[in-house]
């Protein structure tokens, strides 16, 4: 796979890029089975892999139920580990998951977002991550493609932390990031190397001078510490982000945060929204802001950890927000964005209202006027401090 | 290569394949070329040869082209998840043992992601009729290797050519414990038809690896000519019926794939043994 450069820049799709990173982030092994919208990362990865621009060692397994137990296996081994899938595929990986977040180890994933089953579909929304929200891994949310390369190399570096030892996942939205091709910034073979460093895990079970065992029984003596010792590891590693993001803006300069705000400070009413979406909603924002009305766009990077404070002190003294949850929590309250943000706000002196809109599902379209609507809603809210719907679907 | 003359066989009035498709879902997604179209409709005549109503038949599959099979059929259909035909088959059949079920998977469907429900499957003998829809690849996803991918071959996950030994998917149906296994091609789509027909009377689990092609990818990455110079290699010189496999020397037969029913037994079916059991309880009571 030769990629063409011009001073640094390149046409790439979602899905190449993520290859790319991997190429240049050179993990030890990578087992991997394919899962449409995610199969192009693996695909393009082997061809590095049998171009030997990689030490890679790629295992073609027969499910990601073993694509996951593989990359335990190897990281409980003392390898650096990424693989990538989609959708049911992840759902199949559930069970590992936990294994992986339970035994502190650094395995990067990327999720290239994909509608779950049923009924069968291939496209967008955020139903297979959201599902694996509560597994213990810290998640990474890209609107573009050239912030999925950022997240993905940004990843390993926050998993293996010291402090953090974790799994990541970096998610991206299929077919709309995955598929379409943005001119990139890419960093060089060296610059990714001399940002990711020499992975050196601290207990291995191949040190056979320091035998371990891991994922041992463990009951109502110490089941729960361990959960405690998790729990507090990913609170951790939100300041583990901001600093590989702040060494990340220095040395290569595209900076990121836990969340971005576009026109936020001074805006009045707020569309809260993860991944692609967030780009159409900036357009309706700038639309909105020529005609004099205060909107603004707050999306959010990091969801594991879920940054609560940060948000909350973001949006306090927004007057209306909207939470588009490109997932539904059947029958909970709200999308999952919402229902954890608005709880995050609760403590706010003056409560903003918050409403829940679900977009988007399986791939439906988002639009610019799909935005504009919802702001228009926000506005009557902001103006009557009324609620009319709480919570509904848009965009069907 | 030459191979003994079958035995030709004659079509009558041209079949009516509408009456068991459902015209709304056509045009289907298979590629020109490909063999899953011609499986297909051997499975609607060998269907109609048993006379069952349309109603008491259901068709599962799992995810694959194969697995687009149940969408294009008017049948009771049911579409599931990669790998797990065979599970969601197996709960059909107990709940509602009176239809007919025959399930239709590719090769990484039933030998892979699956590979587990095919053995337990073949175990307990249930009476479910398996077409694998064998074509050397994950059509689905690009072409990687399969299980039955033979050795040596490229795929795009295999660029120097594959290391895994594959699978004999009919070697395994018997040694798992299936009652009926068989194996046809798409090429020799007559005896196909006859060899899926035995298979649906048959009594427990019935199985039929059925080899096709995949021009898109396994082809291509195997330089193969065309769709037909596919058929003509893997599925006809690569082939033996059984039945004339004993008047062959050893040397013909070697790396060949036996045709027609392989293995055949009579044998407990699960759901009547179940059924018995509840029946004696019952009495005893
Ligand atoms: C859990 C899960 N993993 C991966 C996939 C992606 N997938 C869809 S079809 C397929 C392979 C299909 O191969 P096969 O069963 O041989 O059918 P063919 O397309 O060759 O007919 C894969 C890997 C999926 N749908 N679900
Ligand atoms: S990709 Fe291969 S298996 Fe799938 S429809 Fe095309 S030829 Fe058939
Ligand atoms: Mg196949």
């Amino acid at each position: 796979m030769a990629i063409t450069m011009t001073k640094g820049q390149a046409g790439l799709t979602g899905n190449s890029a993520i290859a790319y990173a991997m190429k240049q982030i050179n993990p030890d092994v990578c087992p991997a089975y394919p899962i449409t919208p995610s199969t192009a990362v693996i695909e393009e990865f082997a061809s590095y892999v049998a171009d030997g621009a990689v030490t890679t060692e790629l295992i073609t397994v027969e499910s990601e139920h073993s694509a996951m137990s593989a990359c335990i296996g190897a990281a409980a081994a003392g390898a650096r580990v990424m693989t990538a899938t989609s959708s049911q595929g992840l759902a199949l990986m559930w069970e590992m998951l936990y294994i992986a977040s339970g035994m502190r180890l650094p395995i990067i994933l990327t999720d290239v977002n994909r509608a779950l089953s049923a009924p069968i579909n291939i496209h967008c929304d955020h139903s297979d991550s959201m599902g694996a929200r509560d597994s213990g891994w810290i998640q990474l949310y890209s609107e573009t493609v050239q912030e999925a390369y950022d997240n993905l190399i940004q990843a390993v570096r926050i998993a293996e932390d010291e402090t953090v030892q974790l799994p990541v996942m970096v998610c991206l939205d299929g077919f709309i990031t995955s598929h379409a091709i943005e001119n990139i910034t890419l960093l060089s073979d060296e610059e990714v190397q001399g940002f990711v460093g020499e992975y050196n895990a601290k207990t291995t079970l191949l040190d056979i001078d320091h035998p371990v065992t891991m994922g041992a029984m463990s009951l109502p003596e110490n089941y729960i510490d361990f959960k405690f010792q998790q729990s507090e590891a990913i609170a951790r590693s939100k300041d583990t982000v901001l600093k590989v993001a702040e060494d990340f803006e220095k040395r290569f300069g595209r900076k990121y945060g836990l969340f971005e705000g576009y026109r936020l400070e001074d805006a009045e009413i707020a569309i809260v929204i993860l991944n692609s979406a967030a780009g159409t909603t900036k357009v309706a924002v700038d639309e909105l802001r020529k005609k004099g009305l205060k909107a603004g766009l707050l999306r959010p990077r990091l969801f594991r950890p879920f940054p609560f404070k940060e948000l909350a002190e973001a949006l306090k003294d927004k007057k209306a927000i909207a939470v588009l949850d490109r997932a539904d929590s059947m029958n909970g309250f709200g999308g999952p964005v919402f229902n954890e943000l608005r709880s995050a706000l609760y403590d706010v002196p003056k409560r903003p209202k918050v409403v829940s809109r679900i977009y988007g599902l399986g791939g439906r379209d988002y639009k610019v006027k799909d935005a504009i609507a919802v702001f228009e809603e926000l506005k009557t809210i902001a103006e009557t401090g009324m609620v009319d719907t709480l919570q509904k679907y848009i965009t069907i | 290569m030459s191979v003994p003359a079958e035995k030709k066989e004659k079509v009558s009035v041209p079949f009516d394949y509408n009456k068991y498709l459902r015209p709304n879902k056509l045009p289907h997604i298979w590629c020109p070329g490909c063999g899953h179209g011609i499986v297909l409709k051997a499975m609607l005549r060998a269907i109609d040869k048993t006379g069952f109503d349309k109603n008491d038949i259901c068709v599962i599959s799992g995810i694959g082209c194969s697995s687009r099979t149940p969408g294009y059929v008017d049948f009771n259909t049911l579409h599931t998840l990669h790998g797990r035909a065979l599970s969601f088959a197996t709960g059909v059949k107990f709940a509602n043992p009176k239809l007919k079920v025959i399930v239709v998977t590719g090769d990484g469907d039933a030998l892979a992601i699956g590979g587990n429900h095919f053995i337990h499957t073949c175990r307990r003998n249930i009476d479910l009729t398996v077409l694998v829809f064998t074509n050397a690849t994950y059509g689905m996803t690009g072409g990687q290797y399969s299980p039955t991918t033979p050795m040596g071959s490229q795929a795009t996950t295999s660029r120097y050519g594959s290391i895994e030994p594959p699978f004999d998917a009919c070697e395994m149906a018997k040694a798992s414990g299936a009652s009926f296994v068989a194996r046809g091609t798409a090429y020799h789509t007559l005896e196909l038809e006859k060899t899926i027909h035995e298979a649906i009377m048959h009594k427990g689990t019935s199985v039929v690896d059925i080899i096709d092609a995949c021009p898109t990818y396994y082809g291509r990455a195997n330089k193969f000519k065309s769709a037909t110079h596919m058929m003509e290699v893997i599925e006809k010189e690569n082939t033996v019926n059984v039945k004339q496999a004993d008047k062959l020397p050893p040397e013909k037969l070697e790396g060949k794939f036996l045709r027609g029913v392989l293995h055949k037994i009579e044998k407990p079916e699960y759901c009547e043994q179940y059924e018995s059991i509840v029946m004696e309880k019952a009495k005893a009571k």
